[in-house]
Formats: structure tokens, C-alpha cells, sequence
């Protein structure tokens, strides 16, 4: 356990920089996609993955969480390795918070239940009802605390499934395709409040999308992944002014929604 | 006040004569024969003839087979609905073959199943006629009955079982296990609660469709008191010689039918859930 004290979470280091964060080096494979990939991300600062469809985001993703294997490469967070060097955590034991597209909140529990999980799995039932109490409070949810999850509306659904995923305290947040299941009339407000919340976490994050809005509020990195590889890394502001890719100049030539 | 609701009122006070008078026979029709059953039903002598010797070896012999074909129904039927299931990436053609064979023994007359079922394991069936050279005969067996109630039954497992499985997002247990749950506490958490009930709700149409087989079973089983006379059989058989037999036989297998809509009263009735 000794490379838990080489740093973790967000804290910085006796040296006063920022925490190492995630540093992760991805090769893999899905279907047609072949990923080589870098990303590092720090706490404050969400990195967005944009590309188009297929290009293996939501493949870095699911390799980030442990849900699909590295073929090469090393994955560390917070100076811990979860994945290379002959090491493969499984998801159960990265520490990774992961906020699906659709949310995949557990339909026959509870809003108080579904963010307790994480604090049920390890003390009881009892333990995670007390300990999302909090969170319930935090994200305006403690009126819906009773309702199942098909009673929700698609914002307040998110609103659990973030909720969910930081009780259980990660070392980095995963958010797939944040906007796309809600209506369009709310995305904006919900997004900017989106914005806000990951720009607080002591954690790092990491941003899938294919919507220019949500780059530009979202990522305050952003890395372009076209057929498996990165093709252009930087500010919101920097690839506008110089895209690299067609792909690049096409998405800041849509409109902001 | 909705649009909707207003349009709804509306189509509640537009109802004409002939459908009220159409639904009201197609009510008559479902009901009243059972209420016939009921008001006609030998009440002083139930006791004396569920203990008799025609009622209670049929009822023994209908439990312990609709029981045995549910277990094996469970053992065989619960695979194939995992296959059926992931059958839904495959090429059409495989796919809808699978699939209708499956569905075949639900719209088939079950005296065709038990027909087949003959000229399969029968003494001159496809395989009977090999297993009879080396002394096993299927045919007028309890074990015969337990084929023809699962050739029967199953098919109402497996898409119950495969409805499970298909709302029952993969996603869910990974979900769970970011959040820090065991592989144990995965099963027991999330993948038994989306699916259990699901089996649960199979298992208990199962096992209602085989106490109920009448045609595969008397094709295929005959009609052996204590060995292939099951509920459905004796009461047909008892309605010539003792009608109040068969009377309380049609009762039981009615209690059991109503222990069934009650166990289901969530999935068949959601909008009525307590």
C-alpha cells in the first residue's frame, strides 16, 4: 500500500504541485477500434474526449473503469497503478466513479438507496441509507428520496446518478455522453451546473462527448479521438483557432445547440 | 384541466350500446361458467371426496409432476433463454428459427404435441424404437407425463425468463461494481433482484400450464390411475362416472388457477401494485 502515500485524491503534495491525478497510456482493441491513447487529468481541470461516433471514447472509457482489458500500456491515479506493469484491478477495486449516458440507476431501489450503495456494499444497509443523506441534501434530492427511479425526470435521474457515483467517493470521475439523455430545453442550465460541480471535486475527471456545447463547458482539456488516436490535444480556445482535423473545424462550425 | 384527460372523458361518455353490450357478454362468457362451477360445486361432500381414491392419487400425481417438469423446465429452459436472448445479435434467419421453435408448442394443439412426442419416443418412434431394443419404454410412464407437461410448459419459462434478461441492463452490474460491490454482492444486489422475479413469474406459469395438460399427457401417457391419471384427466374421465368428482377436481385446479393470478397480480396488473 505503499503507493498510496506517493499521493491521492486531491491534496497536493508536500512539493505544493498538483496531485498526479490520472496518468494513463491506453492501448486496446474493441470491434473495429484500435485505441493508443494518453490522457492525464488533473482535479479542477475536466479533460472532454470529443470525436465522432466509433472512435473509441466510450472504449477508453470502459478501459479506464476496468470493464475492458488493456492490451498495453499503464493506468495510475493518484501515483497508484490499476492497470499495466502485471497489474489489472478489477472496477469493483479502481475507485473509479462512472456516470453512464442513460444513468444505469438500479430501477427496483430507491433514490436514497441508489446513492447509498457504494457505503452499503461495505457496512450494511442501514450505513448507506445514513450515508446518503448528505448527498440527497446536496443535490436538492431529499423530496424525490423515496421515488424509484423510473418516477424521476431525466435531470433528476443525473442528479442521482452523480450523486451515486461521488458517495462512493472516487479517485476519478467518468461521465459518458452527460447531456445527451436529457431534453434539450434543459441541457444548458444543467450543463453549466455540470460545470461548476466538476470544476470543485478534489478529483480529476474525464468528459466523453460529441457535442461542441459540452466541449466548450465542459472541457477545460480537451483531446480530440479520431479512429483510436488522439489528433488534437488543447484549450477550447486553442483548437478553434487552429483546428488540426476537418473533423475539428466541422464540430466549432455547428451550432451551439 | 389536460387535453388528454378531457379527450379521455370524452371517449368514456361516447362509448355506444354495442360495445358496452359486446363486452358485457364477452364478460358473461369468461365468468359465469366458473360461477356455475362454483354454485354447483358439491360443498358438503368436498371433504369426503378429496380424501376418496379418485381425487387424491390424481392430485398427489399432478403436484409432484407439474413440480418435477417446473424443476426441469428451470434446469433446461433457463439456458435457453440466456441463448434466446443473445440471439438477438445473431443473422435473422438462425434467429427466427430458434425463436419459433420455441413458440411452437404454445400454438399448437397439444394433442399434436402428444402425437409427436409418440412417434419420437414411442416402441416404433425415431429414437423409442432404439430405446426399446435395450429395454426402456417412455410411453405410459410418469416420466412420460413429465415430458409432455415440459414439451408444454416450458415455452412459458423460457420468454418470461428471456424478458428478464433483456430488461436487465448489463451495464447495471457494472455500475455496481465501480461503486465498490463484490462479485457476490453484484449477484446478490443487482442481478438477482432485475432477473429473480422474472424466473419467479416463469416458473409459476409453468408450473400452472403442466397441472393444467390434458392432451399431450393423455396421447402421449394415457391414462394409468396413480401412474399417468393426472387432475385434468381424472376429472374428464370422473364427469361419467361420479360428476361430483369431477366437480372437485375442477375446483382445485380453479383454486390453483386463481393462486396463480394472485401471485401475479403485479406483472399482469402493474397500474393496480399496492
Amino acid at each position: 500500500m505503499s503507493d498510496r502515500t506517493t499521493g491521492r485524491g486531491g491534496a497536493p503534495n508536500p512539493a505544493g504541485g498538483l496531485d498526479p491525478g490520472l496518468v494513463a497510456r491506453i492501448e486496446a482493441h474493441r470491434g473495429d477500434v484500435d485505441l493508443r491513447l494518453e490522457i492525464t487529468a488533473t482535479p479542477g481541470l475536466p479533460v472532454a474526449l470529443v470525436g465522432p461516433n466509433g472512435a473509441g471514447k466510450s472504449t477508453t472509457l470502459a478501459v479506464l473503469a476496468g470493464a475492458h482489458p488493456l492490451d498495453a500500456g499503464r493506468i495510475a491515479l493518484g501515483g497508484r497503478v490499476l492497470a499495466g506493469d502485471g497489474v489489472d484491478l478489477p472496477p469493483e477495486r479502481r475507485g473509479i466513479g462512472l456516470v453512464f449516458q442513460d444513468y444505469v440507476l438500479f430501477g427496483h431501489l430507491t433514490v436514497r438507496d441508489n446513492i447509498g450503495f457504494a457505503e452499503r456494499v461495505k457496512r450494511g444497509r442501514p450505513a448507506g441509507r445514513a450515508a446518503a443523506e448528505p448527498w440527497l441534501e446536496r443535490f436538492g434530492l431529499t423530496a424525490l428520496a423515496d421515488r424509484l427511479p423510473a418516477e424521476l425526470s431525466g435531470g433528476q435521474a443525473q442528479r442521482v446518478a452523480l450523486a451515486r457515483a461521488l458517495a462512493a467517493e472516487p479517485r476519478l470521475l467518468l461521465l459518458d455522453e452527460p447531456m445527451a439523455a436529457l431534453d434539450v430545453e434543459v441541457r444548458a442550465e444543467v450543463r453549466t451546473e455540470l460545470g461548476e460541480l466538476l470544476r470543485g471535486l478534489p478529483i480529476p475527471t474525464v468528459i466523453v462527448t460529441h457535442s461542441r456545447a459540452d466541449v466548450e463547458a465542459l472541457g477545460d482539456e480537451v483531446i480530440v479521438v479520431e479512429a483510436g488516436e488522439a489528433t488534437q490535444r488543447g484549450s477550447v480556445a486553442e483548437l478553434r483557432a487552429h483546428p488540426a482535423t476537418p473533423y475539428v473545424t466541422r464540430l466549432f462550425a455547428t451550432p451551439p445547440e | 384541466m389536460s387535453r388528454n384527460r378531457a379527450s379521455q372523458q370524452r371517449a368514456r361518455r361516447a362509448l355506444p350500446a354495442v360495445v358496452l353490450a359486446g363486452a358485457g357478454l364477452a364478460l358473461a362468457l369468461l365468468i359465469l361458467p366458473l360461477v356455475a362451477l362454483v354454485v354447483r360445486a358439491p360443498w358438503d361432500r368436498v371433504a369426503e371426496i378429496v380424501g376418496g381414491d379418485v381425487v387424491g392419487p390424481a392430485l398427489a400425481l399432478s403436484l409432484g409432476t407439474a413440480a418435477l417438469s417446473t424443476v426441469v423446465s428451470l434446469a433446461l429452459g433457463v439456458p435457453l433463454a440466456v441463448v434466446l436472448a443473445r440471439s438477438h445479435a445473431w443473422p435473422v434467419v438462425p434467429r427466427r428459427l430458434l425463436r419459433a421453435a420455441v413458440t411452437i408448442p404454445l400454438v399448437l394443439p397439444p394433442v399434436v404435441g402428444g402425437i409427436a412426442l409418440l412417434l419420437l419416443l414411442g416402441r416404433r418412434g425415431v429414437i423409442g424404437a432404439w430405446l426399446a431394443e435395450v429395454g426402456i419404454g417412455i410411453p405410459y410412464t410418469t416420466g412420460a407425463v413429465v415430458i409432455a407437461q415440459v414439451f408444454v410448459a416450458m415455452p412459458f419459462l423460457v420468454f418470461a425468463v428471456e424478458g428478464a434478461l433483456l430488461s436487465a441492463d448489463r451495464r447495471t452490474e457494472l455500475a455496481a461494481a465501480t461503486l465498490g460491490a463484490s462479485r457476490a454482492q453484484v449477484f446478490r444486489l443487482v442481478t438477482l433482484p432485475l432477473v429473480g422475479p422474472g424466473v419467479a413469474a416463469g416458473a409459476v406459469l409453468c408450473f400452472a400450464r403442466a397441472l393444467g395438460e390434458f392432451g399431450a399427457t393423455i396421447t402421449f401417457a394415457g391414462s394409468l390411475p396413480g401412474v399417468t391419471r393426472t387432475l385434468p384427466i381424472a376429472s374428464y374421465l370422473a364427469l361419467q362416472s361420479d360428476p361430483d368428482a369431477a366437480i372437485v377436481l375442477a375446483l382445485v385446479l380453479l383454486a390453483v388457477a386463481l393462486a396463480v393470478i394472485l401471485a401475479l397480480r403485479d406483472r399482469w396488473m402493474p397500474g393496480v401494485r399496492a
